[in-house]
């Protein structure tokens, strides 16, 4: 393979960078421009080093194009591990104060890197590569577009690297899961224009009449994010070689912009998007086909319909006037209906096979995904109540409930679902080892149920901490007490969050060996049945 | 079942898919949020409200940058309690020139939204260097570094262009003098009658107590001292305010 066009390419964009390094009007844009110097560099010693001028291979048409999707497997391996330790690691900042680092490793900007390490690198990793694969087999067809998919793989990385690095140095727009400045938004519109196109464009060439369901909902998250992206960064840069810029919308509508942009990120990135994820790889481990197809097409447009109604129940009695607060409640309670009927089709898919949930441990692992989807679905709406949230907001009980969702539903599921392609995008005939999915499975659960159930102590002790009087009326509690109670249940959280990461770490491994084509010699799962003994 | 089996156009047509579904997920932020531009009782009448002095502005993006807001709320609720503990609940028009907004979504540390005048300069000098010597039981980073960095100046007016871009209604004349203003704000002994005119109620003095240059520290200090500070709420009357 000869690479002329892209070297020149990523060589003109270097210069650019090193060009923005020199002439930058803020520190931390000169040093995030050469970051962005280096990592290009990187590129293209490697594209350099892979030139050949031999003949290429030539590319059957009818082939699945399966390369980018094997490097999306081992990315969304690296940044999950990344990410989920990252989480550890603020958790015991939480707990042990004295494990901030100024200025590069305080809370404040490790907490973005985590945030967006998990949705965005792991998970944004997770649904690229799982959208290709699915849409490849579902449409009996090859991608869209050449080298296309390359383009997206490689242009979603460099965009995780700048937002990673952009947050250390101090570089953030401050709106929550949408941190990253500017330029950096650019970048991602562009990245995500192209996967549109990638995705779309698979469709229409499909030799199938039909889109299967897991593609209705992989589109409605791409176009969905693609919407809520370019409104929610509309800003205005101070310079054009510098990181600042200002919102475009101030106070009030900024924020009901950015929770209309936040709660639909968890709509469409993390619920519509593994959704697709999950009509596709249940019916495929459990060898079973859909529960109700009727149920599909209800569930998916009153989903997609009502989700983007719910953000402002992230702005209870706050200063946004109060009939956009009932709307957003209203539309919250309403949204447990579509979410539960995500799940019951997803769960009734396993009807006939339900003895697998004791066999295999894959299965196990995508039904404990939808249980927690269908948990956290219920939790959302409940907090989403004004009474209820005038308790929750503001606590440790809103963190829980993202990690039940997070951890629970969007980790097991993706698990899941690369258990499942690795052994085919490889062509091994099984994974390294079954067992270590079970290790896998225990260690994650366990770890979910000691973080959320913590948290929900913290967060409503916290709620009732700050509202509690005294009958002469005075306040019970200073701020700094109830910062004080705290300690034990951060040190109980990070410990959840490190058994969730120990999983992690083994799947790696197992994952890893996978690739390198080893069979691990163990007790085939499940385990020989015993032996019938007649009753004494 | 009829609709059901029209279902299947929609299934078999990509754009029409594509289409449909970006139709329906746009009508919810319509219905939402435009409605917030326009209409006139979504932001109170109040007197004080004045855009941020350049000085402010600086400490107001290092808040930013460093992820004050991760911890930090800045929106008292209508509460008994909150109102106890923090003042007067806060106000839409109390955000109204906030590129981007500041509201926060966690209480990990109490909420900011008035703690100007609450504190000396060197209270906060002292908790923003090393927390945990005036409040043991504090969970917060320490920030003593932005005593030693100086600010990045530059041509500070780029910033308060940006912002009049986005409709925050900075003047000629509190643009030509943005640099000018940054330094007076933090410094004990020029005058500072111009800046006092431009930004009223704005605090003035040598915040971090380094006479010697104008550091992160200076102003960091001197937004927070601001905060929630500029409506007198002796003087407002809530019905009037309504609109």
């Amino acid at each position: 393979m000869k690479f002329g066009t892209e070297i020149v390419a990523l060589g003109l964009f270097a210069f650019v960078a090193l060009v923005a390094a020199g002439f930058g009007v803020d520190e931390p844009f000169r040093q995030h421009m050469w970051v962005l110097l280096i990592v290009l560099l990187g590129f293209i010693t490697i594209l350099l080093r892979n030139t050949s001028f031999a003949a290429p291979a030539a590319i059957d048409p009818s082939a699945y194009m399966d390369g980018p999707i094997r490097y999306g497997a081992i990315a969304t391996m690296f940044w999950g591990v990344v990410g989920m330790l990252v989480g550890v690691v603020i958790a015991l900042q939480l707990a042990y104060p004295d494990l901030n680092i100024e200025p590069w490793f305080n809370f404040g900007r490790l907490r973005p890197l985590h945030t967006s390490g998990v949705v965005f690198a792991f998970g944004g990793n997770a649904l690229i590569c799982t959208s290709l694969y699915v849409v490849q087999r579902t449409c009996r067809a090859r991608l869209f577009g050449g080298d296309l998919a390359w383009f997206v793989f490689w242009g979603y990385q460099l965009f995780i690297v700048m937002a990673a690095t952009g947050y250390l140095l101090g570089i953030t727009e401050s709106r929550e899961y949408a941190e990253p400045e500017w330029y950096v938004d650019l970048w991602l519109t562009i990245v995500w224009v192209a996967y549109l196109v990638l995705f779309l464009g698979t469709i229409l060439k499909r030799r199938e009449p039909h889109i299967y369901v897991a593609n209705w909902f992989y589109l409605s998250f791409i176009v969905t994010i693609a919407m809520l992206h370019v409104i929610n960064n509309l800003s205005m840069p101070v310079s054009f070689v510098g990181s600042k810029s200002y919102s475009a919308f101030s106070g009030v509508q900024d924020a009901l912009t950015q929770w209309w942009y936040g709660h639909n990120a968890v709509g469409f990135f993390l619920t519509a998007g593994f959704l697709g994820m999950m009509y596709y790889f249940v019916p495929k481990q459990a060898n079973r086909p859909v529960y109700s197809y009727r149920l599909s097409i209800i569930h998916f447009w009153a989903l997609i319909f009502l989700y983007i109604w719910a953000g402002p129940h992230h702005l209870h009695y706050t200063a946004l006037p109060d009939w956009a607060q009932t709307l957003g409640m209203v539309f919250s309670i309403m949204l447990w209906m579509p979410s539960w009927g995500g799940m019951i089709n997803g769960l009734m898919t396993l009807s006939g096979a339900w003895d697998k949930l004791r066999t295999d441990p894959i299965i196990r692992m995508m039904v404990m995904a939808i249980a927690f989807y269908g948990m956290s679905t219920f939790e959302g709406p409940m907090m989403s109540i004004k009474a209820v949230n005038s308790l929750s907001h503001y606590t440790d009980w809103t963190i829980g409930h993202v990690h039940s969702g997070a951890l629970g539903w969007v980790g097991m599921i993706s698990f899941g679902a690369i258990y499942f392609m690795v052994p085919k995008l490889w062509n091994r005939d099984r994974l390294y080892s079954l067992r270590l999915v079970n290790w896998h499975f225990w260690l994650a659960t366990l770890g979910i149920v000691v973080y959320a159930a913590v948290m929900w102590v913290s967060g409503v002790m916290q709620g009732l901490m700050w509202r509690e009087y005294d009958e002469q009326g005075f306040l019970v509690y200073s701020f700094a007490e109830t910062v004080a109670a705290m300690h034990p249940y951060y040190v109980m959280r990070a410990l959840g969050g490190a058994m969730y990461l120990a999983g992690m770490l083994i799947m790696a491994w197992n994952i890893a060996m996978t690739i390198l084509g080893y069979q691990r010699e163990e007790q085939p799962m499940p385990d020989p049945v015993p032996a019938l003994q007649p009753a004494e | 079942m009829g609709l059901m089996d029209k279902h299947a156009v929609i299934e078999k047509n990509a754009t029409l898919l594509l289409v449909g579904s970006l139709l329906v997920v746009t009508v919810g932020g319509i219905v939402e949020i435009a409605p917030l531009f326009y209409l006139d009782n979504t932001i109170e009448k109040v007197e004080g409200m004045r855009p941020y002095s350049p000085l402010e502005l600086a400490g107001r993006n290092i808040y930013v940058r460093e992820g004050c807001y991760l911890c930090h709320s800045q929106m008292i609720r209508p509460f008994r309690d909150e109102v106890e503990r923090y003042g007067h609940y806060s106000l839409a028009a109390e955000s109204m020139y906030d590129h981007p907004f500041q509201w926060g979504s966690k209480r990990t540390g109490p909420d900011l939204a008035r703690v100007g005048d609450r504190y000396s300069n060197g209270w906060h000098v002292q908790h923003l260097t090393d927390p945990r010597s005036v409040v043991p039981e504090s969970i917060m980073p320490s920030y003593a570094f932005l005593k030693n960095t100086p600010i990045e100046v530059k041509d500070f007016s780029t910033h308060l262009i940006a912002n009049k871009r986005v409709a925050v209604p900075y003047s000629d004349d509190m643009i030509a003098n943005a640099n000018a203003d940054l330094m007076a704000q933090a410094d004990a002994n020029v005058d500072t009658s111009g800046l006092e005119a431009r930004y009223p109620k704005a605090k003035l003095g040598d915040f971090d107590g380094n006479p010697q240059q104008v550091t992160e520290m200076d102003a960091l200090v001197a937004y927070l001292q601001m905060l929630g500070t500029l409506v007198d709420f002796k003087n407002y009357d809530e019905a009037a305010g309504y609109r």
